[in-house]
């Protein structure tokens, strides 16, 4: 069994080199055996205020593993993983999930973790327990099995409010499992975390991955995107300007505001 | 003389009098069920305004708060009519009796608590409202997480309504008829008694309200003290 950096966290399957590097996840390691989870997005677009948010958003989702959405501050990275899982609602088009426009009880198969994690004013254990009260009869995964995963049997008692940053995003990702969904939304889930902590939210999320979760991301971190992501989806000024797989958008990015991010300069269109 | 009737009012305090306990008893036993009576209805309706969304809720929102200032007068005024003989509730046979003012106190303290918890939860559900949406919950179960975590703020909400409940004179006097012995609260003693020139009992019934309202703050201040050192707040 391997340990991650924090120790108290259980880590089934090492996904470290010998050197304690981690290594980008190869394809094959994917589950892809695991059901499809098939996004469409049709015509997607949003506007809000009479500004435009997002428009003519046409692209197929890889069925299975990571799927990381990048793009400069203001790209509508957010409000376009919103409108995936639902939580916004698109102006124009649609989101299909497996050929269908998803309902609320296809709905109940997604969860999602947020930038700044949104926890319960209740103990540790009571945030896992509302959402496996909610799904009790979707055989949710048990609560302390939950907290053994992320590191946190030992603070079960605690305020969830008074955890360290990371300790709360830990938390919001257990309780997001605890739904066991089949599809997991991050949206910039280890943005405001030091790297200790994100390359725990990293393990969990690439576990999750390998067993069959689909997931979507939205990062800012390109090394974090290359490590685990299988495609990426860059968008600039509300649409997606390039959506290839993550090897190759590293390597050869083919628009111009995918490589002046990968360079870390602004994109200017008129240089 | 001043002196002498508060010399008094500590003897009818100090010796437990019987119509001074009778008065307090009564008191509470009014003003406590109708703040339960309230919660149970402006909680839900203040959470409802809270997280639901439909045409005309701001115009609700206005109504409820504006209630908030009703005079007790006047809501002891419409409670009359309805339970009077000949009003369309009379032949309840409530009107002087403390279930009337029960429910004088009920109709004035809901809209102050659904107005103060609704602020209240729709601030948290600002905090909660894509964590709920991804949860995919029902109405029901936001308005039940909401009102679990938002309780140190709606207990606050609650003594809130205890204290003007307590303190109102104007809706008991009226449908209550500040009966001796059946319909006699603190507020109604004091302001009869004071018209008698029996001070004595007033200043005992004031020193009385006086020091619950000092237990009230004090019970307030210590809610969301322990509520915020412990993070629930």
């Amino acid at each position: 069994m391997h340990k991650s950096p924090d120790s108290n966290i259980v880590n089934l399957n090492a996904t470290e080199t010998n050197n304690g590097k981690r290594r980008p996840t190869p394809a094959s390691n994917k589950n892809e055996k695991a059901p499809a989870n098939q996004f469409d997005l049709v015509e997607l677009g949003c506007t809000i205020s009479g500004k435009v948010i997002l428009q003519n958003i046409n692209i197929s989702l890889k069925p299975h593993g990571i799927s990381a959405i990048m793009g400069f501050n203001g790209a509508g990275k957010s409000m376009l993983l919103k409108l995936i899982h639902g939580i916004a609602t698109p102006t124009n088009g649609h989101v299909r999930w497996n050929q269908q426009v998803p309902t609320r009880e296809h709905r109940l198969n997604q969860a999602m973790v947020f930038q700044k994690p949104v926890l319960l004013r209740r103990s540790v254990k009571a945030n896992i327990d509302f959402v496996i009260k909610q799904r009790k009869h979707r055989d949710p995964l048990n609560r302390n099995a939950l907290l053994a995963m992320v590191g946190l049997v030992d603070k079960a008692t605690q305020a969830a409010r008074l955890l360290s940053g990371g300790e709360q995003q830990r938390l919001a990702l257990a309780r997001a499992l605890a739904c066991k969904p089949s599809v997991l939304f991050l949206d910039e889930a280890t943005a405001s975390l030091d790297s200790a902590s994100a390359a725990i939210i990293e393990d969990i999320v690439e576990r999750e991955s390998r067993a069959g979760t689909k997931i979507i991301m939205v990062t800012h971190d390109a090394a974090q995107a290359a490590r685990l992501s299988d495609e990426v989806i860059f968008m600039h000024g509300g649409t997606v300007v390039e959506h290839s797989n993550s090897q190759s958008f590293f390597t050869t990015p083919s628009s111009a505001p995918a490589k002046a991010y990968l360079e870390g300069r602004l994109y200017n269109p008129n240089r | 003389m001043q002196e002498s009737a508060t010399s008094l009012a500590l003897t009818l305090i100090s010796t437990a009098d019987p119509d001074l306990l009778e008065i307090i008893g009564l008191s509470l036993r009014v003003s406590l069920s109708a703040v339960g009576l309230s919660l149970c209805a402006g909680l839900v309706l203040g959470a409802t305004l809270a997280i639901a969304r439909f045409p005309g809720r701001q115009a609700v929102n206005i109504l409820v708060n504006a209630s908030m200032s009703m005079p007790p007068v006047v809501v002891g005024l419409l409670v009359y009519l309805a339970l009077s003989r000949s009003g369309p509730l009379g032949w309840l046979g409530l009107l002087y009796t403390p279930s009337a003012m029960i429910i004088a106190q009920t109709l004035l303290i809901t809209p102050l608590i659904a107005a103060l918890s609704r602020q209240v939860i729709e601030d948290l559900y600002l905090e909660y409202a894509d964590q709920f949406t991804s949860l995919q919950l029902t109405t029901v179960e936001k308005i039940k997480a909401l009102l679990w975590d938002a309780r140190y703020s709606l207990s606050t909400v609650a003594l809130a309504g205890l204290g003007r409940a307590l303190s109102e004179v104007g809706a008991v006097i009226i449908v209550g008829g500040n009966i001796e012995h059946l319909t006699r609260v603190m507020t109604t003693a004091i302001a009869l008694e004071t018209s008698k020139g029996n001070l004595a009992l007033a200043l005992a019934l004031g020193a009385i309200l006086l020091t619950l309202a000092l237990l009230i703050n004090a019970l307030l201040s210590s809610i969301n003290v322990s509520a915020k050192r412990y993070a629930y707040a």
